[in-house]
Formats: C-alpha cells, structure tokens, sequence
C-alpha cells in the first residue's frame, strides 16, 4: 500500500477543521467527533506500520527541487512516525473517557490534531523552513493544550512554557536565516551539499550554534529545561502523554539529529558538546526528580533524564564519527552504529513506557482527584489494573530484564565503553540507580502502604482508559523483540543508516528526486 | 554592518524577555525579537540599486524566449519575501495565544508581576 | 465593551462596507497586484473590528455569532485542502498541483481563473484569516476589567 506522503499530514489537518463543524451539533455532535478523530489518529497507526522500510522523495505540486518543496521518507522518519502513530492512538483512545471532566470537547480534538499534523509534518519534510512552519504548527497546539483546563496553575505553567517555547523557536527562525543568507537555497539536500563544497565558515557556525539552542530549548536539555517541568504536569493527562512521549523528541531531538548530521556534518567538537549537555540533563534531571513528591512532576523530571539518554547515544555516535573523519574504518563505524542504535531504541522505548506512565497517573488523578503522593497510598488492591500497567512500566523505565528498556541501556553502556569513555557509562549506572530509586519511590507511596480514609471508595477506571493502558503495556514487553535481527533490519537499521551517512543524504535525495517523480 | 544591527535588536529584545518582571513587557520583548529576525530576513534579499522582482514585457528578451540576464541581476529576491509574510502570520497566532493568556492569569492571579505569580516550585 | 458617540457610529455605518469591498478587491487580485489571501482577511476583519469598536461587542456578535464564525473560518480551511487534495485525483499523484493551469488551460486564452488554483485558493484563505482574527479580538475583548479581589485564594 503506497500512500502519498502528504496524506500523513493532510488527515490530521482535514480532521481539526472537521471538529468544530461536526461538534457544533450537540451531544451526538461530540460523540461523532471523538470516534472520527480516534478513527483518524488509528488511520495514521496502521499508514505508519505500512511505510516502514520504504523510502520517498514527493515533490509537492510538481515543482522539482530546488524550487519547490520535497517530503522526505527515510528511515529515521518512518521510525518517528512510528513513535507519533503509537502514542497519538493510545492517548486519544484515552482521552475518550478522561477527557468528560473537561468541557470544550471539539476544541480539544482539534488542537490535538492540529498538534499531530505538526509533528508528521516536521518528520516528513525535506526543506528548512517547512519544517519551521510544522514545528511552530506544533509547538502553538501544544501551548494552548497546556493551559486547557483553565485553573490558576494550568495558566502560570502555559505562559512560562509558551514564552520560553517561542524564543527558542525564533532562535531556529534566525539560524534559519543566516543559513539562507551564506548558502541560497533552502532545500536541506543542496544546503547539504553547498556546505560540503565551501566549507563551514563563521556564519554558518553560528547559525549551528543558534540551532542546538533553539532545538535544545524545544528538547528540554539542561540548561534549557526550565518550562518542562511546570508545563507537563499541569497538562492533562493524555497530553502530557502526548508531549512527554513524542513531541520533545520530535520537535528536538529528530530535528536537531538531522540539522547536525545530516546537513551540517558531525564534527567532533559538536559531538563532545553534545555528549556533555546529554550527561547533564541525564544526572541532574535525575537527582531532582528524587526529591519530588508531585506524581506528574517527579516523571516530568525523569523524562528530562531519559531524553538525556537518547542524546547521550547520538552524541557517542557523533563524537565517534567524527573523530574518524570521512574515511572511517569499519571497526569504528560499527561502534558508531551501535551508540546510535542505542540512543534510537532508547527513544522509541521511551516513547512508549513514559506515555503509558503519564496515563497511569492520569487515572489515578481521576479516581483519587489528588496528585500528592503524600496522600495517597494502598491503591493496589482497589486498582489492580492501573497498578499491573504501573509496575510494568516502572520496570521498563528502570531497565529490569526482559523488558524494553534494559536492551536500550546495555546498548548505551557497551557502546560507551568500547568508545573508551569508561567514566560515561558510570554515570550510566549510577544515574539507572537514582531512576530505580525515584520509581520505588512511586510505587510504595502510590500503591504500597495502607489506604488512606478519605480514599476508601475509589474505584478503577474501565473500559477504554483501561484498554490504551493495556495495549501501551504490551508494548513494553514486546519492544525487546526489535532487536531481533530481522524486525531490526527493517525498523531500526535504516534510522541508524540515515545518521551515520551523514552528508551523504544530499546525495542520496537529489538523485531520488531526479529519478523518481 | 546591517545585519549586526539586526542582531543588536534581537538582543535588545531578548533582554526585555529575560530581566523584566512585568508579563506584558515580557510579551513585547519577544515580539521585538520577532521583529528583528523579520527585519535581518528581509534584508538578506535586497540587492543595491535593485528593482521588484516583476516580470514585464521588455524583461523576456533573453535568449529562447527566457527572462533576460539584466533582469536577473539586478532585481531583489523574492523569496524571503514569501518567508517574511509566513513568519508574520505565525507570530501574529502567537501573539494573540500570549495576550489572551496574561489576561487570564490576570483574572485568575490579580497581577501582571511574575514574581508574584509563583504557585509552581521546586 | 461599549459604543462610541453618535458621530462615530453614523460614519462607521457608512464606511464598513468601503472597508469590506476594499479587502474582497485585495483577496480577488491577489495574483496580480500586492496582497493576495492574508492581507485581504485581515482589511475584512478590520471592518468587523471598527463595528465593533463603534456599536460595541454585544451588537456585532448578534449579527455574526461566534459559532458561525468558527463554522466558516473551518469551511474556509476544509475548502483550501479540497483544493489541493484534488491535485491528488485530477493529476497523477500531484499533491497542491496546478492542474487548471497546467492542463486544462493549456494553450488557451481566457480572462477568468487564468492563474490556475491560486485564486481559488486565495479565497479560501481570506476567509479563514478573516473569521480567525474576527474570533480572536471578539474572544479578547470579553474578558471582564474588574477582579473581585476574593479571587486571589
């Protein structure tokens, strides 16, 4: 089945603008409206399944590069895709019963639609500045998205996230700029080759410094992570899921990857400064989020980390790759390779297990009305189901064999080691010790203990709440199974392919869209 | 240099952001960046003594029916024409989402102050 | 929100429909002269937004309410995809193409839709960015001056 890439971004689009029309009509209005987008966010799951190992140049309205427009699929997008279309499927699926405290139904599917058109459209695009125009699409659905129930902290903690999120979009405006101005093109393909031909001079050094700024603001590293942790607890649950799970490592972590190895070119000095801003989010997200006593706060912090993780491994590879230089031996791109499959399978590993932790403290926040773990306690035998799921993601998160996310961190450690940075994969472990002791934390005081009085009637939440959380969790469990040589052929291996060649991804797209449209 | 004058602006901007504590100067901060990169975008196309980038009838004397060579050098480029009228748009969205925001917290909070507004800590 | 004395309100009544013909003008010769889909919605906007400075916020909301307002602005919005998803089905896998352009009025000579899609396209914007902007002030301006001070908990 081969689907015209601008479908990816024209469902969710025609989706949002159908939600006010279809809503505006009372009761059966709205319930129209959720089983359109849930059928919507579902169509997108199985398009994404369906394009993995395929890759395409379209050229939009038959324009061939470098006047018009392209959307690119390569490995690397098919694998964020694959992320978006899991976690957009099991946090609408959520939002279908979580969402009846909040009003303004069809506003809220919109701007959740809106928000994945964004994200598909920042994956799939193959010019610079199209992919600014989806990141901003993306970025202003997920700002009204924090403030949506309207209470004093939801605002406080919009406005923050709102205006650090714009600065740092108008640094990547401004990168954007000078590029333009010392390369005269904005496809990424012949910005690619351009810089390969002539060298980066000072103007385009800056304007890579301005990018690991901007992207590094929208990706929450430390020193930029100030807006994250009020932003994604105030947030409903499944929209903390939503920008948790995919929308920092989409708007962040994928663009800033492609912008420095596949336009710019790794170098080394780029790929040390990468390795220590990552080994800072990784330990100081964590030592704070031990002192938390906030549920949603403590794993907005443990999110910080974990994406420090995922930066960690593309830093590895890139300091790897770019050490060596352009003529690398095989031994050393085999090491490359594996960093960076690493840090990959730590993102969509994390994708899935920190979703489905914000949908458990989500049903939790429903059945309790309290986000203090301070008052809560016992709830293991009065909600089996949202504990089961807690558990399985607590031990995915924490890296307890034979669940996903121990596969991703021997990665990490092995390639670390064999890079001989033996003191990085210390702090590897030492940093899994403070994420095992941050989530004991939350399994003793949210389902171990007595039951408080005030909680003697809470009850568990059924049907498809339940349902989103069960399906996240096998997905935990199953994860481990892509690194199974032959699913790994087909999901991972060509995103790692994608990052090791580098600047041969200009070649490799002006030659696809010569032949192909 | 023009262009360093360009990125005096958005510094002056992003200090206004930064340090101020009122949240509608912080608001106009960020729109005075917003300014600037629009401003250094639209002077990345100008060319000295250049004219509009219109194709008229005496612009098609080239050779086989194509735009002459004059005309090619000396009009101004038109594409960040087209990408200053997109950011407009995009930060005029922005804009209003801000405005409408510090008038709620206002409602809710009482006060434009940040360092009042502070519920969320640790 | 208030009206204005009677001056205002007498002139205003007389130039809204100038400001409006002169924002449709732009969004029409979008192809041709400066201004095109956003500048011709936000001139027919601001024909809104001075009746509603005038005659204030309660008359001009009954006379174009805020859900028909959202109604259209996504009509606008669904109107522009249509367009360029039928590149998909009248052009072989051409996304945003210009078929009329290209194809059906290859060759010939006429007056009307000479440009192609862009007109078309061009409406459908303008009335997008005219609803949107119309709802943000209309939204802006509701909100009350005065905070009880028991809101401060």
């Amino acid at each position: 089945m081969s689907m015209p890439l601008p479908l990816f971004v024209a469902i969710p689009l025609v989706t949002a603008f159908l939600m006010p029309i279809i809503g505006g009509f009372g009761r059966k209005g709205k319930g129209t409206a959720t089983v359109l987008a849930n059928a919507a966010t579902i169509c997108l799951l199985v398009f994404a399944v369906a394009s993995v190992g395929r890759t395409d140049v379209y050229l939009m309205g038959k324009w061939s590069i470098p006047l018009g427009i392209n959307l690119v699929l390569d490995g690397l997008s098919s694998l964020m895709l694959l992320a978006i279309g899991v976690v957009s499927a099991a946090a609408m699926l959520f939002g279908v019963r979580y969402m009846q405290q909040y009003t303004a139904r069809a506003k809220y599917l919109s701007l959740f639609m809106l928000m994945v058109a964004g994200m598909n459209g920042v994956v799939l695009s193959g010019d610079i500045f199209n992919l600014f125009v989806f990141l901003e699409i993306a970025s202003l659905a997920s700002y009204a998205l924090v403030g949506f129930g309207c209470e004093h902290e939801e605002l406080e903690a919009s406005f923050k996230y709102m205006v650090l999120g714009t600065i740092g979009s108008l640094f990547v405006l401004f990168g954007i700029a000078l590029v333009y101005g010392n390369t005269g093109t904005l496809n990424m393909a012949y910005i690619s080759r351009a810089i390969q031909q002539s060298g980066v001079n000072a103007g385009l050094s800056f304007a890579l410094a301005l990018f690991i700024v901007g992207f590094g603001l929208k990706a929450a590293m430390v020193p930029f992570h100030a807006w994250l942790p009020d932003a994604h607890p105030s947030a409903p649950a499944p929209i903390s899921a939503m920008l948790s799970g995919v929308l920092i490592k989409t708007l962040g972590v994928y663009a800033l990857s492609r912008i420095v190895f596949n336009v710019f070119g790794i170098s080394e000095t780029v790929g040390w400064l990468l390795v220590v801003l990552a080994l800072s989010s990784m330990v100081i997200g964590a030592l704070l989020a031990i002192g938390q006593w906030d549920l949603k706060r403590l794993m907005a912090y443990s999110s910080i980390s974990q994406v420090g993780y995922v930066m960690l491994g593309i830093g590895i590879g890139g300091l790897i790759l770019g050490r060596a230089g352009p003529d690398i031996d095989s031994e050393h791109l085999a090491w490359a390779s594996l960093a960076i499959l690493g840090g990959l399978f730590h993102l969509i590993n994390h994708s899935v297990y920190k979703s489905l932790l914000f949908l458990t403290s989500g049903s939790v926040q429903m059945s309790t009305g309290t986000r203090e773990m301070r008052e809560m306690g016992g709830l293991a035998q009065k909600m089996p189901l949202t504990r089961a799921t807690c558990t399985v993601a607590s031990a995915a998160i924490v890296g307890i064999p034979p669940f996903s996310g121990f596969w991703s961190k021997l990665i990490l450690v092995i390639a670390s080691v064999q890079a001989h940075l033996y003191w990085v994969a210390a702090i590897i472990l030492l940093v899994s010790l403070c994420t095992l002791i941050m989530y004991l934390k939350v399994q003793r005081h949210v389902f171990l203990g007595e039951l408080p009085e005030n909680l003697q009637n809470v009850k568990e939440n059924t049907g498809c709440m339940v349902a989103a959380m069960v399906f996240l969790a096998c997905l935990c469990v199953l994860m481990g199974l892509l690194l199974v040589p032959s699913l790994r052929e087909m999901v991972l291996t060509p995103a790692v392919e994608v990052l090791t060649n580098g600047v041969g991804y200009s070649t490799q797209i002006i030659e696809q869209a010569g032949i192909g449209n | 240099m023009l262009y360093a004058l360009c990125f005096l602006l958005f510094m002056i901007g992003l200090y206004s952001a930064v340090v101020k504590k009122n949240m509608v100067k912080i608001v106009i901060g960020i729109m005075i960046m917003e300014y600037a990169v629009n401003l250094f975008l639209i002077m990345l196309g100008y060319r000295l003594g250049g004219k509009a980038p219109i194709v008229g009838e005496e612009d098609m004397a080239g050779a086989g029916g194509q735009v002459s060579d004059l005309f090619l050098n000396t009009s101004v480029d038109p594409l960040p024409q087209a990408l200053v009228l997109t950011t407009i748009v995009i930060c005029l969205g922005s804009l209003a989402l801000m405005i409408s925001i510090c008038i709620r917290v206002h409602e809710k909070y009482g006060t434009f102050d940040i360092t009042e507004i502070r519920r969320l800590k640790g | 929100m208030k009206g204005m004395t009677i001056i205002v309100k007498t002139i205003a009544g007389w130039v809204k429909i100038l400001i409006f013909m002169f924002g449709i003008y732009v969004v029409l010769f979008g192809d041709i002269t400066p201004g095109g889909g956003f500048a011709g919605g936000v001139i027919l906007a601001s024909s809104y937004i001075l009746l509603m400075l005038a005659f204030g916020r309660e008359s001009v909301e009954k006379n174009l309410p805020q859900a028909l307002a959202l109604k259209l602005l996504c009509c606008g919005v669904l109107a522009f995809a249509a367009i360029a998803l039928s590149g998909l089905f009248f052009g072989a896998d051409g996304f945003f193409w210009n078929y009329i352009y290209q194809e059906w009025l290859a060759g010939k000579d006429v007056e009307f839709l000479k440009a192609g899609i862009i007109p078309l396209a061009e409406l459908a914007i303008g009335l997008a960015v005219a609803m949107s902007l119309f709802l943000v002030i209309l939204n802006l301006s509701s909100f009350r001056s005065d905070i009880s001070a028991n809101e401060k908990e």
